[in-house]
C-alpha cells in the first residue's frame, strides 16, 4: 500500500519537492487467491501521491526496471508536448534499465492522476494521484483530506482480455436477457410487448444488457489499491470537513459512488474548482476526478461504496473515526437494461433525469419505429453527407442526426444514432429516478467564467463509432491506425461536437489542451479534461489551441482506445 | 463471431441468390483563474463575437502605426465606461499589432457594453493571424517550443506502439461429438483463423466416421473480408477426402450475423467437372440461463447434379437439423447433449436406399464446445 492510502494524518503523506524519483517494475499482488505480477511505481499500488504546488517547476526522474517499454502521462497536466508521455507522439518511451526526465512547470492546481500510456500497463497497476496545491490559499477549505483511487484489476493477462473481445465481445457479460427474463417480461408487459421489444434488439443484432464489455467476471474493484474485503479505511474526527478525492483509475469501469449517511458537495471536477453542488451520488467515467466535501458527525463509520455501472461488483472503503470500524455495505443496485432512448433512437422519455413524465416520442421516430432502418449497413443518402455545422447543433432538440460518410457501409460500424441529445442533466443509466440526488453535468459550472471567451472560429464534429460483435472502436469509423491527424491551428478557438453512434459510454480524453464543455445551447459551463459520452448523446465543448504539439485524443476506455477509438490532434503554426 | 446460434438452412442452388439478399440487406494558465482574477482577452470584451461573423468596415479611421508594445492598462477602470454611443464603422485595425499588450489587471467586471452597436463593423480583413490578435494571450513561440511540441522521434510512429489491429488466431471445435448411430459414429465442426478484424484466413473443416471409416469429410481454405457490418465474404477452396475419391472445388460464399442472430454461412461450390453446389447453414443460440444454452441448427446440401459414385442427389440432397444443450464451465468449454436429425432427398434419397442407408434417421448426440 502506497503511504497515501495509509489511514494517517490530516494529509495524506506524499512525494513532494521539486526532484523525485520514480522506479517502474513488477511486484507480486495476490487480490484473488492467486499471486500476479502487477505493474508497479516505487512498488506500491497505486503509484505514490505526488504532491506539488501550482507554479513549481519539477523534475521527475522515471526508470524503467521492466522488461518492456514503459512510459507515464500527466493525466489533466498542461505541460510542453515532448513531457506528455506518449509513446509515438512525445518521446519514444522509456526503454528498459533507462532513465526519462520529466521536467514541466506546473500552471494549474487540483486534483489529477498519472498512468502508464504504453501497452495494458494501465491495467496492470500502473497508475497513481497527483495533486497541485494552490499557490493562493485553496478557496476549497477543509480539515482533512483523503485520496480515493478506484480501479480494476484482474488476473488475467490484458492482452488476454484484448483477444478474447475480439473472438467473443460477450465474453465477460454473464447477465445477457434468458428465456426465464423473456417469460417474466410477458408476464408483466404481455406477448406484444416483450415480442416487440425482442425483436427491436434482434433486428439490431445487440443486447440491452451491454453495459460494460469487461466486468466483474475478472475485476476485482479496489479503492486505494485495496479489494472491498480489505476496506481501506480513512479516517475522520466527528464534525471535520473532510475533502474526499475521487480518481477513476480503472481500465474499464465506470462507478457509481455514494457514500449512505452523508451528503457529498461536489467542489471541483477534473481538478477545476467548480460552484459547489450537494448531491447523495455521482458517477465518475474512466478518468475522471471529482472532489467532495463530507462533513461526517453522529456515525463513527461511513462506507464509500462505488458500484460498477453494470452492477457486477464494487469497490468500498471506509471513514471511519479510528481503524478497524466498518458501516453496513448496501447490497448492489438492480442491473438496468439500456433502452432504445438511451442509444437516441427517439423514444419515450426514458432518459428524463427525476420523474419528469414520459414525453411524446420526436416526430416522426416513435420508439421503435424506424429503427430498422438506421441499422448500420442500411447506408441512405442523407447519411453520405457530413454535415459540419448542422442547424440543430446542441440546442436539445432531437434532430435527425446526419453522419459522415465514412461510417456508410463500414463493417466497423454497427450502429447510428437517430436524434441523439446533450443530456447533460441526465443522471444516466441505473441512476435515474433512483430516489437519490445525483450528480449530473448539468449541476457542474466552473468558478470561472470562460477563460478564452471567443466564440469558436469553427466546429469539427467527430462521432464515435464501433462495432460490438467484431470489437473494433474509432473516431467516424475510422480506427487509429488508418486515420489522418485532426489539425488545428495554434491560437485558434474551435468547438469539438462528439456524437455517441454506439451503445456504450465513453469518455472522451483529449490531452494538451482543456475541453470546456458546453451546455445545450453552446454556453461554456464546466472546463474539463475527460468528457463522458454516454450513447445516444450529442455533446460539444471548446477548445482554445494553444499548445502546440501531437497530442493524443481517445476514449480513456483502454480496449476501446487500443482498438482504434484514438486520435491524433496536431497544434500547428499557421496562417489564418 | 462465435458459433453460438440456431441454425437454419435452407437450400439454395446457388449462393448467388443469397449473396444478393443478405447484403443487400495552456498556455492559458486559466485554470486556476477565475476571471475576476486572472481577465484574459480583452479584446473579447470589447465584444467582437466571431471572427467568422464576418465583415470589415474600416472607413477612415487608421491605426496604422499604433505601437500598443508598451502601453499598460494596469489600472484602467472601465466600471463605468459607457460605450453605448460608439461607432465603430469607420475603424480600421488592419495593422494593429497586440503582440505585446499587457491587460494582465483590468477589470472589465462591470462593463456595460449593451447596446453597442456591431452590426456594421467588418473585420474580414483583420489579420488573425497571429493568435494574439485575439483571445488568449499567447507567448510568442520560440524554435525551443517548437523542439519541445515536436520531438524528433526518428520516424517512430505511433501506430507502431500501439496496433489497434493485431493480428490474433482462434481455434474451435463447434462440435466434437460421438452419436448414437451404428457403428460408434463420431462428428466434427471445427474452424480456425488468423487475421486482423476484416481480413482473415480460414480452415474449416467438417465431417463424420463411423464404423471405423471416414463417412464424409472435407476441409476448407478461404480468406474472408468483411464487406459489411455484418457480413464476410469467404472466397478459397474445398477439399472432400470422403466419400468416394477426393474432389476439390472453388469455394465463394457469406458468413455473418443476420437480424435476429441467427448466425449464417452461405456457400456455393464450382468443381473441375462443372458440378455446383451449395451449402446453407444457419444457428441460433436460446439462453435458457447464462451458462445453459439451448443451440438449434438446420444446414442445407444441394448440387446441380446426381453423382451416383458419391451417392449425392441432384437438388436438395440432404437437410438436417440438431438441437444441442451446453453448458458452458467456461466460455470456451462446454460439454453438450443434444439430438439431430437428418433427411435425404430426390435422387439422393434412392442413392441412400440403394446402399441400404437411411433415408431419415434421427440420433443423439454428445460432445464438447471447445475453443481459444
Amino acid at each position: 500500500m502506497p503511504a497515501f492510502a495509509r489511514p494517517g494524518p490530516a494529509r495524506p503523506s506524499a512525494l513532494t519537492g521539486s526532484t523525485i524519483d520514480l522506479s517502474i517494475g513488477e511486484l507480486a499482488v495476490d487480490y484473488t487467491g492467486r499471486t500476479r505480477r502487477a505493474v508497479t511505481v516505487n512498488g506500491t499500488l497505486p503509484a505514490p501521491l505526488l504532491r506539488f504546488t501550482e507554479g513549481d517547476t519539477v523534475t521527475i526522474r522515471v526508470r524503467n526496471t521492466l522488461a518492456e517499454d514503459t512510459s507515464i502521462h500527466w493525466h489533466g497536466i498542461i505541460l510542453p508536448a515532448n513531457m506528455d508521455g506518449v509513446p509515438g507522439f512525445s518521446f519514444h518511451g522509456i526503454h528498459p534499465g533507462q532513465t526519462f526526465t520529466y521536467r514541466y512547470t506546473l500552471r494549474q492546481s487540483g486534483t489529477y492522476w498519472y498512468h502508464s500510456h504504453s501497452g495494458f500497463q494501465e491495467q496492470k497497476g500502473l497508475y497513481g494521484p497527483l495533486i497541485v496545491d494552490p499557490r493562493e490559499p485553496d478557496p476549497i477549505r477543509s480539515d482533512r483530506e483523503h485520496v480515493i483511487l478506484l480501479s480494476d484489476w484482474t488476473d488475467e493477462d490484458p492482452y488476454r482480455i484484448f483477444a478474447k473481445l475480439r473472438k467473443n465481445a460477450e465474453y465477460y457479460n454473464r447477465h445477457k436477457r434468458t428465456v426465464g427474463d423473456a417469460i417474466a417480461d410477458i408476464r408483466r408487459h404481455g406477448w406484444g410487448a416483450t415480442l416487440d421489444d425482442r425483436r427491436l434488439w434482434g433486428a439490431m443484432r445487440m443486447s440491452p444488457t451491454d453495459l460494460a464489455d469487461v466486468g466483474a467476471l475478472t475485476y476485482t474493484y479496489l479503492a486505494n489499491g485495496v479489494t472491498p474485503a480489505g476496506n481501506w479505511t480513512g479516517l475522520f474526527r466527528p464534525g471535520e470537513r473532510v475533502r474526499l478525492r475521487f480518481i477513476n483509475g480503472s481500465a474499464m469501469t465506470f462507478f457509481d459512488v455514494r457514500i449512505p449517511g452523508l451528503k457529498m458537495t461536489v467542489v471541483a471536477a477534473d481538478g477545476q474548482n467548480v460552484h459547489p453542488v450537494t448531491v447523495d451520488e455521482f458517477r465518475i467515467g474512466v478518468a475522471e476526478t471529482y472532489d467532495v466535501i463530507v462533513e461526517p458527525s453522529g456515525q463513527d463509520a461511513y462506507t464509500i461504496f462505488a458500484q460498477a455501472m453494470d452492477r457486477g461488483g464494487y469497490a468500498r472503503a471506509t471513514l471511519a473515526v479510528r481503524d478497524g470500524l466498518a458501516a453496513p455495505v448496501p447490497a448492489l443496485d438492480p442491473r438496468p437494461l439500456l433502452t432504445m432512448a438511451d442509444m437516441g433512437h427517439g423514444g419515450h422519455g426514458g432518459h428524463d433525469a427525476h420523474g419528469a413524465p414520459a414525453k411524446a416520442a420526436p416526430s416522426g421516430h416513435e420508439g421503435h419505429a424506424g429503427h430498422d432502418t438506421q441499422a448500420a449497413g442500411a447506408a441512405r443518402d442523407e447519411h453520405d453527407a457530413h454535415g459540419g455545422a448542422h442547424a440543430a447543433m446542441g440546442h436539445g432538440t432531437a434532430a435527425m442526426q446526419t453522419h459522415p460518410a465514412s461510417e456508410s457501409g463500414n463493417p466497423g460500424v454497427d450502429m447510428q444514432t437517430m436524434t441523439p441529445t446533450p443530456r447533460l442533466d441526465d443522471p444516466g443509466i441505473g441512476l435515474r429516478d433512483n430516489g437519490r440526488r445525483v450528480l449530473t453535468y448539468a449541476d457542474l459550472a466552473s468558478r470561472f467564467a470562460d477563460p478564452d471567451g471567443r466564440e469558436p472560429g469553427r466546429t469539427i464534429e467527430l462521432h464515435l463509432t464501433g462495432h460490438m460483435e467484431r470489437y473494433v472502436w474509432s473516431f467516424d469509423g475510422i480506427r487509429f491506425g488508418d486515420a489522418e491527424p485532426l489539425r488545428l491551428r495554434y491560437g485558434e478557438r474551435l468547438r469539438i461536437v462528439l456524437v455517441n453512434d454506439t451503445m456504450m459510454e465513453h469518455p472522451i480524453h483529449l490531452h494538451g489542451l482543456w475541453s470546456d464543455l458546453e451546455d445545450a445551447d453552446g454556453a461554456f459551463r464546466v472546463r474539463k479534461h475527460t468528457v463522458n459520452m454516454p450513447p445516444g448523446t450529442r455533446r460539444s465543448y471548446r477548445v482554445t489551441a494553444d499548445a502546440l504539439g501531437r497530442w493524443a485524443y481517445h476514449c480513456h476506455l483502454l480496449y476501446h482506445m487500443d482498438a482504434g477509438m484514438f486520435r491524433e490532434v496536431r497544434v500547428e503554426e499557421g496562417s489564418a | 463471431m462465435n458459433a453460438r446460434h440456431l441454425r437454419l438452412r435452407l437450400i439454395a442452388l446457388s449462393v448467388a441468390a443469397c449473396l444478393a439478399g443478405l447484403p443487400v440487406a495552456h498556455a492559458m494558465t486559466a485554470e486556476t483563474a477565475r476571471r475576476e482574477e486572472m481577465p484574459r482577452a480583452p479584446q473579447r470584451s470589447a465584444g467582437h463575437e466571431s471572427k467568422s461573423q464576418g465583415s470589415i468596415d474600416r472607413g477612415s479611421m487608421n491605426h496604422d502605426s499604433m505601437d500598443h508594445d508598451s502601453m499598460d492598462h494596469d489600472s484602467m477602470d472601465h466600471d463605468s465606461m459607457d460605450h453605448d454611443s460608439m461607432d465603430h464603422d469607420s475603424m480600421d485595425h488592419g495593422s494593429m499589432d497586440h503582440g505585446s499588450m499587457d491587460h494582465g489587471s483590468m477589470d472589465h467586471g462591470s462593463m456595460d457594453h449593451g447596446s453597442m452597436d456591431h452590426g456594421s463593423m467588418d473585420h474580414g480583413a483583420m489579420d488573425h493571424g497571429t493568435a494574439d490578435a485575439a483571445g488568449p494571450l499567447l507567448p510568442p513561440i520560440t524554435d525551443a517550443d517548437r523542439a519541445a511540441a515536436f520531438p524528433d522521434l526518428g520516424g517512430m510512429r505511433m501506430q507502431d506502439h500501439m496496433d489497434d489491429d493485431p493480428v490474433l488466431a482462434s481455434f474451435a471445435f463447434d462440435r466434437l461429438e460421438w452419436q448414437d448411430a451404428p457403428g460408434d459414429a463420431a462428428a466434427w465442426e471445427t474452424k480456425a483463423w488468423v487475421g486482423r478484424s476484416f481480413d482473415r484466413l480460414w480452415l474449416r473443416s467438417e465431417g463424420e466416421r463411423s464404423g471405423g471409416r471416414l463417412e464424409h469429410a472435407q476441409a476448407e481454405l478461404l480468406w474472408s473480408h468483411a464487406f459489411h457490418p455484418w457480413w464476410d465474404l469467404m472466397v478459397g477452396i474445398r477439399h472432400d477426402f470422403a466419400p468416394g475419391a477426393s474432389k476439390d472445388w472453388l469455394a465463394i460464399g457469406v458468413q455473418g450475423l443476420a437480424p435476429y442472430k441467427f448466425e449464417t454461412k452461405a456457400t456455393a461450390y464450382l468443381a473441375g467437372d462443372g458440378r455446383i453446389a451449395a451449402s446453407f447453414e444457419a444457428e441460433y443460440e436460446l439462453l435458457l440461463t447464462n451458462r445453459l444454452i439451448l443451440q438449434p441448427l438446420v444446414e442445407a446440401t444441394l448440387y446441380s447434379r446426381t453423382d451416383a459414385a458419391r451417392g449425392t442427389g441432384a437438388g436438395l440432397d440432404r437437410l438436417e437439423a440438431g438441437l444441442r444443450l451446453r453448458y458452458e464451465i467456461r466460455r470456451e468449454f462446454a460439454p453438450y447433449v443434444g439430438w439431430v436429425w437428418q433427411r435425404r432427398y430426390g435422387d439422393g434419397a434412392d442413392l441412400a436406399r440403394a446402399h441400404g442407408e437411411p433415408v431419415e434417421d434421427g440420433r443423439l448426440v454428445a460432445g464438447l464446445r471447445v475453443w481459444f
